[in-house]
């Protein structure tokens, strides 16, 4: 009994010194986004980075999940009569949930886990020695543009999700379940509030802190997940469902404060 | 002046340095030979202060290291340049934005003045013509050489050589080793080099440390060296798989 006891005690203590010292990672990270000098072509590249590896995928998924919402929904409203309401209902979840949400899990796949596996290969290839041997920071270097890129793109990529899911579900609503064009846009134009928006851009936001903290602590400190490029490897799956679980958990704790 | 005291580390319990005591005069320079694994590495890192030892002190012009935190360190590192033994060159950049990167960093430069510098740097180590290489397009040996540039170009105090020339062939041996020499007699720094270039690294150095067991076993000019009594010193000249240093199959027999 007394050694379950040891056992679990001794598994949450490493557990709260692990989540401090990503906590001590994030607020020294935060330290040098306000201390300057600040690396703008740095932060240029990486804001590049991540609208590249992204954009494509955000239009696709964007698309699609525009047009099966637009599918389902009108399913479910035409049982209510109330199909008129369907821009207003695609729209509004978008912009409120999925589209943050999902455009999040898409720039961790493609951009989060290249993030940390490039990272980790600095970290073990010497690189990162090599900045701090320089008395270069490498906090300012390699991880304060990733968290500032990501605080800027994530907005940007959700808005262009949305955008692109919202004109999915209008081809689907006015091409092929025959919905007027002028009822789909203008209910939109009544029923979304700037405040929607505002919950929007406030998770984004969050989520662009989120995966590009998570991504950029498990690179940095690749070896304490296992060494050489196993290690590498192994970080990148931990950061990408680490960013993922906690991209839902943080949704949803947001949600239900902001509402 | 770099002077360290007592230096121990371990790592998981295997002890790598038990007690190094070493002191490098201003403007000398100090070869570090001994086996390989023996610790030569994790010695360096410790002075550059990314390892922290676990006992012991290393005193750099007068500050001790051991005891200052991250940003207190980087004003002794502003004297250092490290040259790593896998290179350490940052893959993202070219051969050219490698060598410009430290100066550009660290120092107000003209663009004039840099591109001259850096020009001057690739040519020294003989790479002309190669500016816009990557990383993973060299050999290693051009690796090495971009590194040494790039250690070399912000003209450090005190310089930290981690094997310069393993892999290159004998005539970059020599011109790699003329090229330290060089830099040295012009701005005359600190510097330390880790070498397996047996007898050619007593050409360059003032003085040469044997470290073996994670102690420095025995220290003297390059002349003192090749004529030292120690058996254990004899037989790493030599080369020789007779003696009494422990050789890697023995252990391996007798487990
Ligand atoms: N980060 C580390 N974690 C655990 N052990 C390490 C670490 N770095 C080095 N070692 C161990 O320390 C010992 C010395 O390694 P080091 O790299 O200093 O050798 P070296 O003298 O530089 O050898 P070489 O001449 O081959 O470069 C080795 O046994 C190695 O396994
Ligand atoms: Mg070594």
């Amino acid at each position: 009994m007394i050694k379950l006891l040891r056992i679990l005690g001794g598994r949450a203590l490493s557990l709260f010194k692990k989540m401090g010292h990503m906590l001590m990672f994030l607020l020294n990270s935060i330290y040098y986004i306000c201390v300057p000098p600040f690396k703008f072509r740095l932060l240029l590249k990486q804001i590049r980075f991540f609208g590249n590896k992204s954009m494509i995928v955000i239009l696709l998924t964007g698309s699609f999940t525009g047009m099966v919402m637009a599918l389902q929904i009108y399913h479910t409203l035409s049982k209510f009569g109330s199909e008129a309401l369907l821009g207003p209902a695609v729209a509004l979840s978008l912009i409120r949930e999925l589209g943050p949400v999902l455009s999040a899990l898409m720039v961790t796949g493609r951009a989060g886990s290249a993030l940390t596996a490039e990272i980790g290969i600095m970290r073990i290839s010497e690189q990162i020695d090599a900045l701090v041997s320089m008395a270069l920071n490498p906090m300012r270097y390699l991880i304060v543009p990733n968290i500032v890129a990501a605080i800027i793109v994530f907005p940007l990529l959700a808005a262009i999700f949305d955008v692109i899911g919202i004109y999915g579900g209008y081809v689907i609503a006015v091409k092929l379940l025959g919905l007027s064009e002028g009822t789909y846009f203008s209910q939109i134009d009544t029923f979304v509030e700037w405040k929607d928006v505002r919950i929007g851009l406030y998770k984004s936001i969050s989520f662009g802190v989120i995966v590009s903290w998570i991504s950029c602590y498990k690179g940095y400190f690749t070896e304490e997940t296992g060494f050489g490029a196993e290690g590498v490897s192994r970080a990148t799956t931990d950061a990408v469902v680490m960013s993922s679980v906690l991209i839902l958990i943080w949704d949803y704790f947001l949600g239900s404060v902001l509402l | 002046m770099i002077e360290i005291i007592g230096l121990e580390k371990s790592f998981n319990g295997q002890k790598v340095l038990s007690g190094i005591n070493l002191r490098i005069e201003h403007g000398e320079i100090m070869a570090i030979i001994g086996r390989s694994g023996g610790g030569k590495s994790v010695l360096l890192k410790n002075i550059i202060g990314i390892l922290k030892p676990d006992k012991g002190s290393i005193i750099i012009d007068g500050v001790d290291i051991t005891k200052l935190r991250g940003r207190e360190m980087d004003k002794t590192r502003q004297k250092l340049g490290v040259l790593f033994q896998g290179g350490a060159l940052f893959d993202s950049m070219t051969a050219y934005e490698n060598v410009a990167f430290p100066l550009k960093e660290k120092m107000k430069v003209s663009k004039k003045t840099l591109q001259e510098k850096v020009s001057k740097a690739l040519e020294d180590v003989g790479l002309k013509g190669m500016e816009d290489k990557y990383p993973s397009e060299m050999s290693g040996g051009m690796r090495k050489r971009v590194a040494l540039a790039r250690t070399l170009i912000t003209e450090p105090q005190i310089v930290l050589f981690d094997e310069p020339t393993t892999g290159l062939d004998p005539i970059l041996l020599q011109s790699t080793h003329k090229l330290i020499r060089c830099t040295h007699e012009t701005y005359g720094f600190t510097g330390i080099v880790i070498s397996h270039e047996i007898p050619e690294i007593f050409d360059i150095s003032d003085k040469v440390a044997f470290l073996y067991k994670g102690v420095i076993e025995e220290i003297g000019t390059p002349d003192e060296i090749r004529k030292s009594s120690n058996p254990m010193v004899r037989q790493f000249l030599t080369g020789s798989s007779e003696g009494p240093v422990e050789l890697l199959c023995e252990k391996e027999t007798r487990r």
